[in-house]
């Protein structure tokens, strides 16, 4: 295969609707949170990426698609940028310390099974003294990071652009590097949702994580078995709708906020296709063939019903049924916790796959209102 | 007095001086009781404990995420005041300090150190949450702590998002912007946000583009002069003090509530 023809296929491959649907299809294998995942997690060998093989095969493939990136005219421009050398880094070091931690994991899942306690034990009296034991890994630490930042800087200028203009906007305006997965929101939902519940919803949601967790297990210690169902949830809200989004945003989005590969040309005239419509459009207009009703909270009942039912149906449905067992053990506060930042994190995938299958724009769509969902 | 001992290595014969046995009264730390008292007695060491598990001091466990954060934020506070020897916050000269920063300042790094600091600051801080998830060590009894942690990672992005405003060029206007702009959406208190028309006596808003939550931020309609001084003041003071006060809370919450997590 040439070198063109494979990053064509990079290009094709990295557009939202193909690279979301394979993280998330993949997600599970790689992090298994049930019985069957974890079968064929081993049958078919994902667990070798949290080996020190699967680990350097990852670094090298990130390497790889920077290597071919650096030498690309046109990843070469967004690459380059000195702001997004931190995405750079993040890639790395995400990649890496995630790997690490469950490379540890997975090691010490091994010593519970044949009975032996975590690498992290040791006999409670036998301690060691901070002076010098930490200070120095402390300080050794320090340096070696400042001299980091000393040589970072020195060779990287910091990033200065022409004098601020409020009458020239640039095209694409980007927020900072770690907002812009947020920016990545907008595309689906609406400023005060993407802007400012959703981040609120992850600040709270991120605070509540101890206190819904009510497994004791895994307290002090790295382990995955232990609380696999937990480490799925939080890892796939890392790592597929925070950094993934935020990768995205940073070198997938170009002029007008519209995709663009890897490697493809940032063209300001892309033209695409703007042919979303609205739930209510849909109901009364596609499926009825009438207009749509004056009245506001006719036009949208459909909108409002399954937003509704998304919220306050489901979860009901989901304690008489599949969720009964959790239901019982967690009692109704930390449930109904776990339901109201569980559906929010959900409920960005099933708008994002809404709009890529049907192009649905907004389920309720109220703008007189400044309301739509 | 004592005579010297003129035979003694400098370094030893400095440790038992009068000046060092001021400054650190056990002396040399040699003995196990001296170098507990080397962490005892220090103001910046005593953050510590005296002794510590194994486990808790290998890099391997820790990451050193955590401590890396706090020396990321003292490195960001001195760049930072050198910085505001040379920087005003005006639209008139906040760019062309920036610009002189690197061509009339010598050795003039600084602000390089302090963007890319901070850039590092926020991938260990994020870090330092990934570590702190995976060992598992917000489970009780340090539920509170990790609180505080995700509102130190807040304050953490907050501080990043106000500094880049102030070189004030096509960068730091429009990646405020569009920023702010989402402030304008937000529920009830923004003039674009849901809500925001039931505020309101008579035919009377309460909310309107020049009363907003986005006003608040900006300090006028779109980002200007008012912005830059906001921004700035907010940077280099506000947050900060907000994210010292919680920082205590952090490092004097880890040590009671059990000092390190570590298995049973």
């Amino acid at each position: 295969m040439s070198l063109a023809a494979l990053k064509s296929v990079i290009d094709a491959i990295s557009a939202p609707t193909i690279s979301f649907t394979i993280l998330t299809v993949a997600f599970p294998f790689f992090f298994p949170p049930t019985d069957w995942f974890e079968k064929i997690h081993r049958k078919l060998g994902f667990w070798r990426l949290w080996t020190k093989k699967g680990g350097i095969i990852g670094l090298l493939l990130i390497t790889a698609f920077f290597v071919l990136g650096y030498f690309d005219k046109n990843f070469n421009i967004t690459l380059t940028k000195p702001d997004n050398f931190p995405i750079v880094l993040l890639i790395y070091s995400m990649f890496f310390y995630i790997w690490l931690g469950m490379y540890k994991a997975y090691q010490n899942d091994e010593r519970l099974d044949a009975g032996l306690k975590p690498n992290e034990y040791n006999d409670p009296d036998d301690k060691v003294l901070v002076w010098p034991d930490l200070v120095y890994i402390e300080f050794i630490a320090l340096i070696l990071f400042q001299v980091f930042l000393i040589v970072w800087s020195i060779l990287v200028a910091a990033p200065i652009e022409e004098p601020a203009n409020p009458a020239a906007t640039p095209n694409p305006s980007k927020a900072p590097w770690y907002f812009l997965g947020l920016q990545e929101m907008l595309v689906y939902f609406d400023p005060w949702l993407a802007g400012v519940v959703f981040p609120t919803m992850i600040i709270l949601g991120l605070m509540a994580i101890p206190y819904m967790d009510i497994n004791k297990k895994g307290d002090g210690y790295y382990t995955f078995k232990e609380r696999r169902v937990g480490i799925f949830i939080f890892m796939y809200g890392w790592i597929v709708l925070w950094l993934f989004l935020i990768v995205i945003g940073t070198f997938f989005r170009g002029p007008n906020w519209n995709f663009f590969g890897p490697f493809e040309y940032w063209d300001t005239h892309k033209v695409v296709a703007l042919n979303n419509v609205n739930l209510s459009e849909l109901f009364w207009v596609k499926l009825l063939a009438k207009g749509l009703p004056s009245n506001i909270l006719i036009r949208e009942s459909l909108g409002f019903i399954a937003v509704f039912v998304y919220l306050f149906v489901l979860p009901v449905i989901l304690i008489k049924t599949k969720l009964k067992g959790t239901y019982e053990t967690y009692g109704p506060t930390r449930f109904v916790s776990l339901m109201i930042f569980g559906l929010g994190m959900l409920a960005l995938p099933i708008k994002m796959y809404l709009r890529w299958a049907i192009n649905l724009k907004y389920i309720v769509a109220i703008p007189e209102w400044f309301f739509n969902i | 007095m004592e005579k010297p001992d003129n035979k003694k290595p400098l370094l030893e014969r400095m440790g038992e001086s009068q000046v060092w046995k001021s400054i650190i009264r056990s002396g040399v730390p040699r003995t196990r009781r001296q170098r507990m008292h080397a962490i005892l007695g220090s103001v910046f060491l005593h953050l510590h404990p005296a002794r510590l598990p194994k486990h808790a001091v290998k890099v391997g466990y820790t990451w050193c995420m955590g401590g890396l954060s706090f020396f990321l934020f003292v490195n960001l506070t001195i760049t930072g005041i050198l910085l505001m020897f040379y920087y005003r916050p005006t639209v008139e000269y906040a760019f062309t300090d920036i610009i002189d920063l690197a061509e009339q300042v010598p050795l003039g790094i600084m602000r390089e150190l302090h963007r890319w600091t901070a850039h590092a600051m926020v991938l260990i801080v994020w870090l330092h949450m990934v570590r702190v998830f995976m060992t598992g060590s917000y489970k009780p009894p340090r539920e509170f702590n990790w609180g505080v942690g995700v509102i130190l990672m807040t304050l953490t992005l907050l501080l990043s998002f106000t500094g880049y405003l102030l070189p004030w060029d096509q960068l730091a206007i429009w990646a405020v912007t569009v920023g702010s702009n989402m402030a304008r959406a937000t529920p009830f208190l923004g003039h674009e946000g849901p809500g925001a028309a039931l505020l309101a006596i008579g035919d009377i808003n309460l909310i309107h583009v020049g009363s907003d939550v986005r006003f608040a931020l900006l300090g006028g309609r779109f980002v200007g002069e008012a912005t830059l001084l906001r921004f700035y003041v907010l940077h280099c003071i506000g947050i900060p003090f907000i994210a010292m006060i919680f920082m205590a809370v952090h490092f004097w919450r880890i040590r009671k509530d059990g000092g390190i997590s570590g298995p049973l």
